[in-house]
């Protein structure tokens, strides 16, 4: 099973099991993570689902696409490593993914 | 203030839910005026995602967000539905009694709206300005930090610094520029969301010397007693520099907040509204609730489910609006006088 960990703002650690092809997004909604609102529930509309990418895979992940980057405006506290947690796919490539979670979202 | 508005049904919300409410109340022979803090129709499926394609909307394999509301619009012109758009409900009165309920709604904008019955069609509550975690910044709100321009007179000769790469950041950088005494545009990156006329127009102000714009994001507010005297703006290379301003202007989009929702006694779980699933009353007769704002048993965030709702609070709401009426269940395939009310007969 694909792994992915995520940090709140405090330091807080929680790996949870995430399908492959689904989201990051998704996959914290499902396992009750804190720290990602969604609130346009993935359709990369809102800016709610902001997270940053550890560094050791932010490569691997990948940068966002022009709109994602555009919806990024409206993210807080947005630094190089910034992603929108519904636009990042869960592939095999991911296992082990850690992402930080951004005080507030919305 | 404007004179009381009497109807049967105010709706709370112009989204998909409180429009096809409309259709389902029409061909019951009651009227309804809607409310919705966003100055569009269409709620979360206009203001969010217009563009974007809807695969589970019974009958339509695909149909964009903005599709749906275009078309719930037109199904819903033959009962003239009264829209009260870029309004707030900010209360909501109890007047009738439990067996003949009648409420009374006043708005932001001084709305006064008398209704027999009330449909809660909220969706994620209402649609309000993100406000950046800037440390001590809810202190200033309203006296040095805004939203929204409700007067451009005030910023008249004040030094303004707005925030963002939106088309209201940009659209305010333009409309202020002539009255303020300097304006600074700050965001985080040299591209922009806004139409590109407005990019080129602020562009062309910067090169003339007319305005500055600062590329960053704002880490920290100066200032005493509510009023702003400067801010800390953090570079992308990690440097830090003050910026002397009176006012500051953050536009980072809208999210949905429940708002004034908590105050109308309705019971709540989770900043969600409970309702049977009979008829979607919640614990106030005569006040229905239903689409995403509700929950249930089983309850499901989908259009379709809202759909059905509204359908079933109609039924109810026709007791409270004619209580001397029977009402018999029709077809609108086949009942001529459904037809008729829908202009088709």
């Amino acid at each position: 099973m694909t792994k992915v960990t995520y940090i709140d703002a405090a330091g807080a650690s929680r790996t949870v099991d995430a399908q492959i092809g689904s989201t990051v997004m998704e996959t914290a909604l499902r396992n009750s993570v804190p720290g990602i609102e969604a609130e346009c529930g993935g359709a990369c509309a809102c800016a709610t689902c902001h997270v940053y990418v550890a560094p050791e895979w932010t490569a691997i992940v990948g940068k966002p696409s022009q709109m994602e980057e555009d919806m990024l405006d409206f993210a807080f506290e947005v630094r190089p490593s910034s992603r929108l947690s519904c636009q990042i796919k869960v592939a095999p490539a991911l296992d082990g993914l850690v992402v930080t979670t951004p005080a507030k979202q919305g | 203030m404007s004179e009381t508005v009497t109807t049967d049904v105010a709706i709370i919300g112009a989204g998909p839910a409180g429009l096809f409410a409309v259709f389902e109340l029409g061909l019951l022979d009651i009227k309804a005026h809607l409310i919705d803090i966003l100055p569009k129709i269409g709620g979360q499926c206009a203001e969010l995602y217009p563009e974007k394609p809807i695969y589970d909307i019974p009958g339509f394999p695909v149909v964009s967000a903005q599709g749906l509301v275009d078309n719930l619009v037109l199904q819903i012109q033959p009962f003239h539905p009264t829209f009260h758009l870029g309004e707030m409900v900010e209360s909501l009165e109890v007047l009738g009694t439990a067996e003949h309920p009648k409420f009374r709604i006043r708005t932001d904008a001084g709305t006064a709206l008398e209704a027999k019955v009330v449909i809660v069609a909220a969706g994620g509550g209402s649609f309000q300005p993100k406000k950046p975690p800037i440390p001590g910044i809810g202190g200033y709100e309203g006296k040095s930090v805004f939203y929204a321009v409700r007067k451009i007179e005030q910023f008249r000769d004040r030094r303004v610094v707005i925030v963002g790469g939106g088309d209201s950041a940009l659209d305010w950088v333009l409309n202020l520029h002539p009255v303020a005494r300097r304006i600074t545009l700050i965001h985080r990156r040299d591209a922009f969301r806004a139409a590109p006329h407005s990019v080129n127009a602020m562009h062309e102000l910067v090169a003339e010397g007319k305005m500055d714009f600062l590329l960053g994001q704002v880490s920290g507010l100066k200032g005493e007693d509510g009023q702003l005297s400067g801010l800390t703006l953090r570079k992308e290379n990690g440097e830090f520099i003050d910026w002397e301003c009176d006012d500051l202007m953050p536009f980072f989009g809208l999210t949905m907040k429940l708002g004034p929702i908590a105050d109308w006694g309705l019971d709540l779980h989770e900043n969600l509204v409970p309702t049977d699933t009979e008829k979607f009353e919640t614990n106030v007769p005569g006040i229905f609730a239903i689409g995403d704002i509700i929950t249930y048993p089983g309850k499901l965030k989908l259009i379709l489910s809202a759909f059905h709702e509204g359908a079933l609070a109609a039924q109810k709401a026709h007791r409270y609006v004619y209580p001397e009426k029977k009402l018999v269940f029709q077809y609108t395939t086949s009942s001529t006088s459904l037809q008729r009310k829908l202009g088709v007969g």
